[in-house]
């Protein structure tokens, strides 16, 4: 009776360890792809194309970020958004626009609005805080995509202002970066689906240069995003990130 | 003054066309004026029944923060019930609404709305709130007509909602349409969708939170409700008094046209009058009247136009008037998106004040055009005007 009961304390208690090993490793995978995605700051130039059931356009920026709170972007095209800028502070958002030569702010519901008829919204944008800052994580498995070995991790929301509750989140076994991504409504309801690709090396780091953005409650066949050009922990004038410079 | 009027009806009738001309364009500024009035006075009264019915009961308390012209107090504009209200609520005297902001998404494309919790079992408002307490496989919800035309759902339907909680989290469902309400009050309507309240508090994780209270009846002694402000009916319904303010005053352009046509016809006439009856004048002043009694005499005479104006006012007014106030004044352009409580088809009310009002503003109008130039008549020569001299 007693080996009985000493058996089954046994395997629970190696049950009890092996889901603590998986989740410290999925806090580590995650850690390694925050490594990668995130920086001090960063400049990069990008085209944003949206596909929509019209055809579709495309949209160049050029943009400077500093850790989570702080992003100027400027577009660079068609004539049409060309001169407009976007500033970014905290959790406030203000666009220039240099047809009506006004600047605007943005808060509420409008931040949910999507940017320039894409699938991104301007919270989507916003919120770049750290993955292993806000989920827990835990390994459901391993899937290929194309050719790359991945994991499977499930992250739950361990803060409460978290936009998405739950997230999957396909991370490359070898270099650390999602390669697919889908963000959950509270309800489980998926919302959002991400696939990423054209995975590059800039300064030591990978990096997909491609997402592919997908409103998975709306039409069309999203918003493909490519970054053009990336640099890293580059010195960045502080007076980029204040209203003044959106009307210079 | 007996005599005053037997000779002002026999000239007119006299006068023959010119005079029933007259009195038919003064009978026609009689009905216009009192029938656009009635639709104003309709109108109001439509509007601040509607109101009453749909949207804001007998009175609101709305949570402090709350601004229904700014959407982004939205978040943070919800408490629990006050306890000086838990009786009057359980009683059925009130009903509490939570309210946040959403998209629905028919057929893929993205519609903001706003989101309001509503007691299914509240008797206060007119909206079917009890189609919100059938069970479904999804929760259920109901729209306005013009939400529905908007978003091409009908009832049966199933649209993803998404909101985010108070934590900022999104959340999303199906929900389904049970029922399709058609109201005239724009307010209740337009990018709106209702679900239950308790559904609602559950998925926002805002228990037995609300962000106004609509009253069914005012009761003194509950004005002073810290973190909320009382709103009366009165203030509620401002903007429709605004309104029709605005409205009566660009009227009164078309009252005064059609008031400048009858008096420039009764003018003239007068002044017509005067000239070709001096002979007539000057045989008053020689059988004993005073230059005044015959410049009343001229009066009387121009203002019982308007006596008989209304007379003829009535014998055909009344009939339309009557029938307009039964069928209504349908409006020929859709009324649904001029973002206002208004119905299609107004209904006019007249008042006794209206109609007297109108009467004796006509009267005492036609009465001075009538003086103003019989006032010559003062200045003339008696002799002069038996002979029958210009002067």
């Amino acid at each position: 009776m007693i080996r009985k009961f000493t058996k089954s304390a046994l395997l629970l208690l190696l049950l009890a360890l092996a889901e603590i090993a998986t989740a410290q490793d999925g806090a580590a995978i995650l850690e390694k792809v925050d490594a990668n995605m995130s920086s001090d700051n960063r400049i990069f130039e990008s085209s944003m194309t949206i596909h929509t059931k019209r055809g579709s356009r495309t949209i160049t920026s050029k943009s400077w970020s500093e850790g989570n709170n702080k992003s100027f972007t400027e577009y660079l095209s068609p004539a049409a958004e060309k001169g407009t800028k976007m500033l970014k502070l905290e959790k406030q958002l203000w666009i220039y626009s240099p047809s009506t030569d006004r600047t605007i702010q943005l808060s509420g519901h409008m931040l949910r609005q999507s940017v320039m008829g894409s699938d991104l919204s301007y919270e989507d944008m916003m919120d770049d805080r750290k993955l292993n800052e806000i989920y827990s994580s835990e390994i459901k498995g391993q899937e290929k995509i194309g050719d790359r070995n991945t994991f499977v991790l499930l992250l739950t929301a361990k803060v409460e202002d978290a936009a998405y509750y739950t997230q999957k989140i396909w991370v490359d076994a070898e270099r650390f970066v999602p390669l697919k991504q889908e963000l959950y409504a509270k309800s489980g309801k998926l919302l959002k689906r991400m696939e990423m690709s054209n995975v590059i090396q800039v300064q030591g780091r990978w990096f997909p240069a491609t997402v592919i953005y997908k409103d998975m409650l709306k039409q069309g066949d999203g918003t493909e995003f490519k970054i053009t050009s990336i640099k890293f922990n580059q010195t960045i004038p502080p007076h980029l990130f204040t209203k003044a410079s959106l009307k210079q | 003054m007996k005599i005053a009027l037997k000779l002002a009806w026999r000239n007119l009738t006299g006068a023959g066309l010119r005079t029933w001309l007259n009195v038919l364009v003064l009978s026609f500024s009689f009905v216009v004026i009192i029938w656009l009035k009635g639709i104003m006075t309709g109108w109001d009264h439509q509007a601040k029944t509607d109101m009453t019915q749909w949207e804001i009961g007998g009175g609101q308390y709305w949570h402090e923060s709350y601004d229904p012209y700014d959407p982004f107090t939205l978040a943070g504009s919800h408490a629990k019930l006050p306890s000086q209200l838990e009786n009057a609520m359980k009683a059925g005297d009130l009903t509490g609404l939570l309210l946040t902001q959403g998209a629905i998404f028919p057929e893929g494309r993205m519609m903001s709305v706003v989101i309001k919790g509503l007691d299914p079992g509240q008797s206060i408002l007119k909206l079917p709130s009890r189609k919100l307490g059938t069970t479904a496989s999804a929760i259920p919800a109901i729209i306005g007509n013009m939400m529905a035309k908007h978003s091409k759902l009908k009832a049966g339907d199933y649209v993803t909602l998404r909101w985010r909680n108070a934590n900022g989290t999104f959340d999303a469902t199906d929900v389904l349409i049970t029922d399709i309400f058609s109201s005239n009050v724009p307010a209740v309507d337009a990018g709106q969708i209702y679900i239950p309240l308790a559904t609602l508090q559950e998925v926002m994780l805002l228990p037995d939170e609300i962000s106004l209270i609509v009253l069914r009846d005012k009761t003194d002694g509950w004005n002073e409700i810290p973190g909320w402000k009382y709103k009366s009916k009165a203030e509620l319904t401002k903007q429709v008094d605004e309104m029709i303010k605005t409205k009566s005053a660009g009227q009164t352009v078309l009252y005064f046209i059609l008031l400048l046509l009858a008096m420039l016809a009764i003018f003239d006439t007068q002044v017509l009058s005067i000239f070709r009856r001096q002979k007539e004048i000057g045989t008053y002043v020689a059988l004993g009247y005073t230059k005044q009694q015959v410049v009343g005499l001229f009066t009387v005479e121009g203002s019982m136009h308007a006596v008989l104006a209304a007379l003829l006012s009535a014998a055909y007014g009344l009939p339309f008037l009557a029938w307009q106030a039964k069928a209504g004044w349908t409006m020929p352009v859709d009324t649904s998106e001029f973002g206002m409580a208004i119905a299609q088809t107004l209904y006019p009310v007249y008042s006794a004040g209206l109609v007297i009002g109108t009467v004796l503003t006509v009267t005492i109008t036609t009465a001075i055009v009538s003086y103003l130039p019989a006032r010559k008549i003062a200045r003339m020569n008696p002799t002069d005007a038996l002979r029958g001299k210009l002067q």
